[in-house]
This record gives structure tokens, C-alpha cells and sequence, in this order.
């Protein structure tokens, strides 16, 4: 089971621990997984996203919400480093991630999917998995070469644990598969696969749900919860569907013109005039 | 590999290469003006620990001081001659480059078709010089068009790999057509324009004054071109965003059409003001002129007029400067050298913009 | 009817049947040379088709699988090509081979191709690590004028250095001829056999994994700079490889035979074969060399032809005639026995 650690961990069967029905109590109190204090980004003139502070909890469903162009993708791409902030500071468990690469973000324990499906299309899809595996096979380059018994023990054990995490979606008799060639949903799914390979404390959904009829929808949000209970990471998401995110996210956090403008369980959020205004208008217009 | 723009003055090439020579600076008086922002040296300036005889040696001085500026200027000529041409072919590039993201390999090669033109036009059909000058750019113009209709449209939606591999096919189809119907050799022809002018001192062809004075009226007009007309102004539209383009009723095929057209004209220009200076026609000549007036587009920040024309100079300053040095032979590393160098420290160019990737 | 499970044939035993049939296809070129049924023009041939999949399956790694398009190719096969052909003349091998004394060569012929292997390398890391920082067309002509910046130097580095090394314009001249075809066939089996090898493990995937989407890539943990410049680095050596045995062939090297034209024409090669099909890279460069000898006496036309078919081929097809496919001699035995059993294999072919 991944922890927070990014020590090697023996593949082991993974346990499901069933999940109840109850909304586990926010975390926040034990040290958060993730901590963005005043996270802010400029492009030339234009500031995309500003003053942004947040603390997801390790083992915390949360959300990140808005109206299209808001600058939630930005957060993302802030958080994984894709753009480096102009402003503020990101702690990963702790550890402050300035300066650092999205490669090394990545190897820091956060994994995420893209809002327009980044899968490699031409790999398949059991391919697709085992390069988010790839740190997990730790044999070297001599070892691929003359097929040393590191090479066979490792592709071995990494093929194992692909099946097992695409069970999560029953998506392992399609591991020949080309990853182009799969339906929009199941392509979401596997992007989902992939970046829990590479053993993610956090992991990131951009929009998980895009395309998906409601109980395709209903499914994911099983499987979310299911993942999140399975790995104990933590899990943010940006969704537009508010049955999906009201449903499993536990704390909530809205932007508009790329600043938080509530936050907040999904009851107080449901209730903000502030959101409703940002997503309905002002009454009387 | 061609030595098309060898001899930068220095070598003896029969006699009908116009470009100036160091050598004659002794038909000329020696005191015919003054060298370039620099006072003449006077009897006695600097040099009175020579006592006796130096009447004769400040006129030595002053004759060699003469001969090293009148040198240097005339080797500065030769550049911006070269330079010219350069500029104009990379304008050819740039402007392709901008609209539809292509290296144009084979643009090149539509010079050697047009100094090909003029050769037969001139040698074989005995045209008139102007009305060769006029049917090579016109050749050059369908060409560049019909290309572009045949090879890259079907390819406006393929991957920008396949586009480039189609454009060296054309070249070498160019090259290699060129060399079946017409030959390896060279071909020799006279010269078009012939004359020297003395211009502070060296001894300046017509035909470099010409070149120069061309390709700047070339990049004013095409300016204007750009910036002002309306065919200008789909033009940059389509290079900002091929698909509002078309939304705002323009026509990317006429758009892009007319680019290739303007871009071959120029080069077709270009390929009889190289005749100019090198009267020889050989099917390889475009590729190396190609390849360098390439870099010279890069350098200059491709996609940028101006900088077409600042990149060209340069690289034509820069050729002259080694060849001038004695490392003739190093020329072409030379020019790709400050490719590398540009590419690794400022990839867009002196001029160019920046694009940026959305994630 | 219970649903039958398609039979794999396991690791092991595809192995066997890979150097099975290896050993099959020597053996009869073998028997063919030395019957004299091939006489000794063709197996010239033969060699130069031999160059030609090593330099073709080389390239093909930075293209087809790295997903860039390098146009410097030629000048890592003349690094290797001349540090080699400079190596082997200081060596006693010329007299050995005269002497008729082949064996003895044999450890300055090794020798010969791993340096030309580790100096084209160590260009392919110097031009490598700035180049790979550009994107697309950028590292298309960056590699272009290293390419040429390369042929250059070797033309004219005599005269900086004040003594003969390289011969410039001239040549490099009697380079002992020690590519025969079997030391030929050995190095094309093993240069395949090493890029499979490569491919077929998790770094051949990360590599695979920045032709498909870099950003992905970088966004699982992949150490992208890492993998390309191993990419371009094996590529370079791999070519270098060739460029020994190339001089080992002609016996003299000339700066003007690497110029940008010979890459064009290994890109050629690989266009036309399928970017990232092995196969498609070995039976491209196989015909693009046998083929003009058969057409000799049209060989003005062969040009020609090349180009033309070169655009056509980027019209009309551009993956290329084989695409992406990657051959397994396993799995059409595979599907071969399946498909007599009535059982479906599934869609796409296993990564093994």
C-alpha cells in the first residue's frame, strides 16, 4: 500500500478497506500532505492566479471548483510545476518544492491527470501503466541489455502491479490494447491508472468526469472513494459536475478570476452567496 | 561541394567577377579624398623618432593606411553584396516560415531554377538582359506557387516532421531534376551588369551597389507589404492563427499562395543579383546559398522581416571577415557556427518571438 | 463452448526461435559465398546493405523512437568512419591481412570499432546535450550544422593542427580492408539485438514515452533530458559503428562523402521504411541499396526517383510503408497457431 514515503515498496496484493458511508473527519489538524500559501502566477501582464493558500489533509478528498477560466488548470500546472509561481510557496509534506522540477515534483509523490487526456496513444495500454511504473523496476541499462535476472524480476513485478491497479476500473484484459484506440471514458480511467503507478501521495484529477453520461459518473465517484480508501493518499480534484464533486469531496474550494473566493465543506459552499453569484450572476441582472 | 562564393576578391577568376580588388588600388591617386571618419595622416604625426626620410615614409604610411581602410571598406562591400542576396533569400524563408510553420528546403533551390532561366534566356533564346531578369523571377514566382500546391497543401494537417522531410524532397528533386536535364557542370555566362564605380577610394562594382540597394528596397516594399495592405494583413493573420483566420472569411489557400509567390519572387530577384556577381549556373548552387541565407533567417529571428535582412548582412559581413582573415576554407563552419551559437543562446532570433506550448 | 485462452509462446523459447532463424539466415548467405553463387560484387553488396540497416536502425532510434529528426546522422558515421580508418593504419593490421594472418587482426578490428563506437558517442553527448534543449525544427538544423560544422573540420583541421591527421580533401588512403562480410553480419545482428534489447525494457518505454507526449512523460517522473541524450548517444555510436566498417570497406575516406546529402539519404531510408519499425529500417535500407545495382543503367533517373518517391511517400503515406510495426517472428508463429485452434488473440500486438 503507497504511502507518503517514496522508499521502495515490496508489491503486495492490494487489500481494499471497505468504505463507510461516513464522511471522515478533514484531517487538517495531522500535518497536511499538501500547503500552498499565497501561491500566485503571472503571464506578462496578466495575473492568472493570485494569493492562493490551501492545505489538503493526507487522506482528503477535496475539490477545487469555478467558472471556466478561473485559473484552476493553472493551480494544477503551479502545483506540478509545469509553470513555475511568480509567487507564494508550496510545501509537499512538509518540504518545500521552490526551485524544484516537474520531474522532481513528481518523485516528491504527486501524480496527476490533464484536462485534455495526455496518454500515449501509440503505446499500449499495459505500456501506458509501466511507464508510470518505471521508478518501481529499478533494474539499470546493463541490465536491459543482457537481460540480467534484475530485468526479468523487475519487468515480472511490474507487469503484476499494472493488472492489479487496472482491476481498480476492470480494465485488465484490455492491457493489449492501443491507448489511442480506447473509448473517451476509458482513456480518462487509464490516465487515472497511470498516475497512481508511480505511487502519488497526492494525486491530482483535472476533470475526471468530462464526457461521462451520469452513471459512468456514478462509477468514478465509487472508484475515487475506492482509491482513496485503498491507497490512503490524498486526492484533489477540479470538476465542473457539482453532483460529483458535492458527493465525495469533503472540503471545497471555489475560484474566480484566479482567486479563491470560498472555502469551505460543501454545505457552507452550497450556500455561498459568493459562489452562486460567481456561477449564476447577480440576482436582478 | 559548390565554391560558389569563393573568391572574394582575392582570386583571380578570369576576369569577368566585377567584385573589387585589392590591387588596383594602385591605379588610383593617392590622395583622392579622405578614408572613412578617419584624418588623414599628417607629415610628422607620431612618427618624428624617424628623422630622416620620413617624407617618404608617411606617404608610404599614409598609402598603406589608405589601402587597410579602402580594404577593409571593400571587403565590407563584399559583404553586404553577399549579405543582400542572403537577406532576400531569407526573406523567402521567414515569410513561409511565419505563415505555415515550415522550413522551406527546397527554397534554395528555386534560385538555382532562376539562374537557370536566365542562362538559357540569355545564352540560348538571346533574350534581352531585362526581359530575362523578368521572365527568371516569373519562372521563380510559379514555381515557388506550384510547389506549394502540390507538395505542402495536402500536407497542411500532417505532423510538422512529414512537412519538413516533403520540402528536402523537393529540393533534391530540384537538384537532382536540374542535373539530369541540364547537366553537372557549370555553366558561365557574362555578366549582366558590368561596371566599377570609386567610391571612397576602392574600387566598387555597379553590380554591388545594385544588389544592396535592391534587397533594401525589397525589405521597405515588403514592409509596406505587410503592414499596410490588405493581402498584408491576412497574411499575418493566418501566421497569429490559421483558424480565426478562416473564420474571418479569409482564404488560407489564396493567403498562403500569395506568400509562396512573394517569397519565390524575392528569391528569384535574389538569384540574378547573385548572377551579378557569380555568372555561373550549377544544379548544387542553391543548396549551400539555401542552407547559409537559412541561417541567416534564423540569426535574424525567423518570422521577422527586418531581421531577415539584419540576419543576412551579418552572415555576409561575417563570411568576408573570414575569408578576409585568410580562412577562407573555413567559411561555411563558420556560418554554421553562429547557427549553433544563436540556437543554444537566443533560439528565436534577434527579432523573434517567442511561442508558447498550452498544457 | 468454454472460451479457449490464446497460447503465448514464453520468453525463453522466442529467443530460440529468434537466434534459430539468425543462424539460419547467415548460414545460407554463407553457403551462398562461399559455393561462389554469390560472387564477390554482390557480396560487396551485401556489406554496404549492411552499413547501410546499421546506419538506418540507427537513426531510426532517434527518429522513429525519440520522435526527433536529427539531420547530422552523417557526421557521427564520419567520426566514426575516420577514427577508426586513422586507428587501424597505425596498426600493424595492413601487413597482417597481406600476410594472410586474419585472426590475429581480430583485436585491433574490436578495438577499431569500439573506439570509433565511444569517440562518435562523445559526439553525439557533445552536440547531443545543447541540442536536445530545442524543440522540432530547431534541433533539425541545429543537428544540421553540427553535421556540416563536422565535415568542415574534417576537411580542413590538418592545417590547424600542423600535421597530417585527417588528409583533408585528399583522403584518408589505404586503410586496410578489414570489413569482410561475416565481421558485417555480426555487428548488423548485434546492433539490432542491442536497440531490442534497449527498447524492449522500461528504458525503450521512457524513451518511447517522450516521442508520444514529453509533457505526460515529465509529468510520471520521467527523466527526459536523461533518456534523449541516451537516445541520441546510442544512435551516435551505433553510427559510428558503421562508419568503421564503412572505411574498413572502401579502404579510403573523403570529408565530401559525409555531407548533409548522405544524411538526407539514411533519412530516406528510415522515412520509407516506417519511423519506428525496425524492420521497416532493415528491408528500406536493404532495397535502397540493392536497388540501384539492379537499375545501373538508369542510374541518372536514381536520383530522380529517390526524391520523387521520397515526396510521394510523405503525400500519400506517411508512416511509411511499414508504420510503426515491429516484427516478431514469435508472434506469427503465434497467431499462426492460434488462428488454426480458432482462438482469438485479441487487438494489437503484446509488448514483449
Amino acid at each position: 500500500m503507497s504511502g507518503s514515503s517514496n522508499k521502495k515498496k515490496p508489491a503486495t496484493k492490494l487489500v481494499p478497506v471497505p468504505s463507510t458511508n461516513i464522511i471522515p473527519e478533514r484531517d487538517i489538524n495531522k500535518s497536511p500532505i499538501l500547503e500552498a500559501r499565497h501561491l500566485g502566477i503571472d503571464f506578462g501582464g496578466l495575473t492568472a492566479v493570485d494569493d492562493f493558500n490551501m492545505a489538503i489533509g493526507r487522506t482528503e478528498i477535496a475539490g477545487l471548483i469555478g467558472p471556466n477560466g478561473a485559473g484552476k488548470t493553472t493551480v494544477f500546472n503551479l502545483l506540478t510545476k509545469v509553470y513555475h509561481p511568480t509567487r507564494g510557496s508550496i510545501l509537499m509534506d512538509g518540504r518545500d518544492t521552490a526551485g524544484k522540477s516537474a520531474i522532481q515534483v513528481s518523485h516528491m509523490g504527486i501524480a496527476r491527470t490533464f484536462q485534455n487526456i495526455r496518454l500515449f496513444r501509440d503505446l499500449t495500454v499495459m505500456d501506458n501503466v509501466l511507464i508510470g511504473l518505471h521508478h518501481e523496476m529499478d533494474y539499470r541499462l546493463s541490465g536491459a541489455i543482457f537481460r540480467l535476472p534484475s530485468f526479468w524480476r523487475g519487468e515480472r513485478i511490474a507487469r503484476e502491479r499494472a493488472r492489479e491497479l487496472l482491476s481498480i476500473f476492470d480494465m485488465q484484459d484490455m492491457a493489449s490494447y492501443q491507448a489511442g484506440s480506447l473509448p473517451y471514458g476509458a482513456q480518462r480511467r487509464l490516465e487515472i491508472v497511470r498516475a497512481l503507478a508511480t505511487g502519488p501521495s497526492l494525486l491530482l484529477l483535472d476533470e475526471p468526469a468530462a464526457g461521462m453520461n451520469p452513471s459512468e459518473t456514478a462509477e468514478l465517484m465509487e472508484n475515487i472513494v475506492k482509491i482513496r480508501d485503498t491507497f490512503q493518499i490524498a486526492i484533489m480534484l477540479i470538476e465542473h459536475d457539482m453532483n460529483l464533486v458535492m458527493g465525495i469531496c469533503e472540503g471545497i474550494c471555489v475560484l474566480n478570476f484566479g482567486r479563491i473566493i470560498a472555502k469551505g465543506t460543501p454545505e457552507d459552499i452550497q450556500a455561498n452567496p459568493a459562489v452562486i453569484e460567481a456561477y449564476l450572476g447577480k440576482k436582478g441582472e | 561541394m559548390i565554391s560558389c562564393l569563393e573568391g572574394h576578391g582575392y582570386t583571380d577568376a578570369g576576369g569577368s567577377i566585377p567584385s573589387p580588388r585589392v590591387f588596383q588600388k594602385a591605379r588610383f591617386p593617392l590622395h583622392s579624398g579622405h578614408p572613412m571618419g578617419i584624418p588623414r595622416l599628417r607629415p610628422g604625426d607620431g612618427h618624428r623618432m624617424f628623422a630622416a626620410s620620413s617624407k617618404k615614409r608617411e606617404t608610404r604610411e599614409e598609402v598603406t593606411a589608405q589601402m587597410d581602410l579602402s580594404l577593409i571598406f571593400s571587403q565590407i562591400i563584399n559583404g553586404l553584396q553577399t549579405g543582400s542576396v542572403y537577406a532576400l533569400v531569407a526573406l523567402g524563408y521567414s515569410m513561409v516560415y511565419g505563415i505555415i510553420l515550415l522550413l522551406n528546403f527546397a527554397h534554395g533551390d528555386i534560385i538555382m531554377v532562376g539562374a537557370y532561366t536566365a542562362f538559357y534566356a540569355i545564352a540560348s533564346f538571346h533574350l534581352h538582359p531585362l526581359a530575362s531578369v523578368l521572365l527568371a523571377v516569373l519562372v521563380s514566382t510559379v514555381l515557388g506557387v506550384a510547389i506549394e500546391k502540390v507538395a505542402y497543401t495536402p500536407l497542411r494537417s500532417a505532423p510538422r516532421l512529414s512537412l519538413l522531410i516533403t520540402a528536402i524532397g523537393i529540393s533534391f528533386l530540384l537538384e537532382n531534376g536540374a542535373q539530369l536535364l541540364f547537366g553537372a557542370d557549370t555553366k558561365s555566362m557574362d555578366t549582366i551588369v558590368t561596371g566599377n564605380a570609386a567610391l571612397l577610394g576602392a574600387n566598387v562594382s555597379y553590380a554591388a551597389l545594385l544588389t544592396i540597394a535592391v534587397s533594401v528596397v525589397a525589405m521597405l516594399a515588403l514592409t509596406f507589404l505587410v503592414q499596410k495592405t490588405k493581402l498584408g494583413k491576412a497574411m499575418r493573420a493566418v501566421s497569429e492563427d490559421m483558424g480565426a483566420a478562416q473564420l474571418m472569411g479569409i482564404s488560407l489557400n489564396r493567403t498562403i499562395s500569395f506568400t509562396f509567390a512573394v517569397g519565390s519572387a524575392l528569391a528569384g530577384i535574389g538569384s540574378i543579383l547573385y548572377l551579378c556577381a557569380y555568372p555561373q549556373a550549377s544544379p548544387t548552387m542553391g543548396s549551400m546559398l539555401g542552407l547559409k541565407a537559412f541561417v541567416a533567417a534564423v540569426l535574424g529571428g525567423i518570422g521577422s522581416i527586418p531581421g531577415a535582412m539584419i540576419g543576412g548582412f551579418v552572415i555576409g559581413l561575417l563570411e568576408a571577415m573570414v575569408s578576409a582573415a585568410g580562412l577562407s576554407v573555413w567559411k561555411d563552419g563558420a556560418v554554421f557556427a553562429i547557427l549553433i551559437v544563436v540556437l543554444l543562446v537566443k533560439p528565436t532570433g534577434i527579432l523573434g518571438r517567442q511561442i508558447t506550448e498550452k498544457v | 463452448m468454454k472460451e479457449k485462452k490464446p497460447i503465448r509462446i514464453p520468453m525463453p523459447l522466442r529467443y530460440g526461435i529468434n537466434l534459430a532463424l539468425i543462424l539460419a539466415l547467415w548460414g545460407t548467405f554463407a553457403a551462398l559465398i562461399g559455393q561462389g553463387a554469390i560472387t564477390n560484387y554482390w557480396s560487396g553488396i551485401l556489406i554496404m546493405v549492411g552499413i547501410n540497416i546499421i546506419l538506418a536502425v540507427s537513426l531510426n532510434i532517434a527518429t522513429g523512437y525519440l520522435g526527433q529528426l536529427p539531420l547530422g546522422h552523417a557526421g557521427f558515421m564520419a567520426v566514426g568512419a575516420y577514427a577508426g580508418g586513422i586507428f587501424l593504419k597505425s596498426t600493424p593490421v595492413a601487413d597482417l591481412l597481406k600476410a594472410g594472418n586474419e585472426a590475429a587482426c581480430l583485436p585491433y578490428v574490436i578495438g577499431a570499432l569500439v573506439l570509433s563506437a565511444v569517440v562518435a558517442g562523445i559526439f553525439g553527448l557533445i552536440i547531443g546535450i545543447p541540442a536536445l534543449r530545442l524543440r522540432g525544427d530547431y534541433l533539425a538544423i541545429i543537428t544540421l550544422g553540427f553535421g556540416e560544422i563536422i565535415r568542415v573540420a574534417l576537411t580542413n583541421i590538418d592545417s590547424l593542427l600542423g600535421f597530417k591527421f585527417t588528409y583533408g580533401a585528399a583522403g584518408l588512403k589505404r586503410i586496410p580492408k578489414f570489413s569482410g562480410f561475416h565481421l558485417v553480419f555480426i555487428c548488423v545482428v548485434l546492433s539490432c539485438t542491442l536497440i531490442h534489447m534497449i527498447m524492449k525494457s522500461r528504458h525503450g518505454r521512457a524513451i518511447l514515452s517522450i516521442r508520444e507526449n514529453e509533457i505526460a512523460a515529465e509529468s510520471v517522473g520521467i527523466n527526459t533530458t536523461y533518456y534523449k541524450t541516451m537516445a541520441f548517444v546510442v544512435s551516435a555510436m551505433l553510427a559510428g559503428i558503421a562508419g568503421c566498417l564503412y572505411a574498413g570497406y572502401l579502404g579510403s575516406l573523403y570529408p565530401a562523402t559525409f555531407k548533409f546529402m548522405k544524411s538526407i539519404e539514411i533519412l530516406v531510408m528510415v522515412v520509407l521504411g516506417g519511423m519506428g519499425s525496425m524492420l521497416g529500417s532493415i528491408l528500406s535500407a536493404a532495397a535502397l541499396t540493392i536497388l540501384p545495382e539492379l537499375l545501373r543503367s538508369v542510374a541518372d533517373y536514381r536520383m530522380v526517383a529517390y526524391s520523387l518517391a521520397l515526396v510521394l511517400m510523405m503525400i500519400f503515406r506517411p508512416k511509411g510503408l511499414l508504420g510503426s510495426y515491429d516484427f516478431s517472428m514469435s508472434r506469427v508463429l503465434e497467431k499462426g497457431i492460434n488462428g488454426l485452434r480458432g482462438v482469438n488473440t485479441g487487438k494489437g500486438g503484446g509488448a514483449q
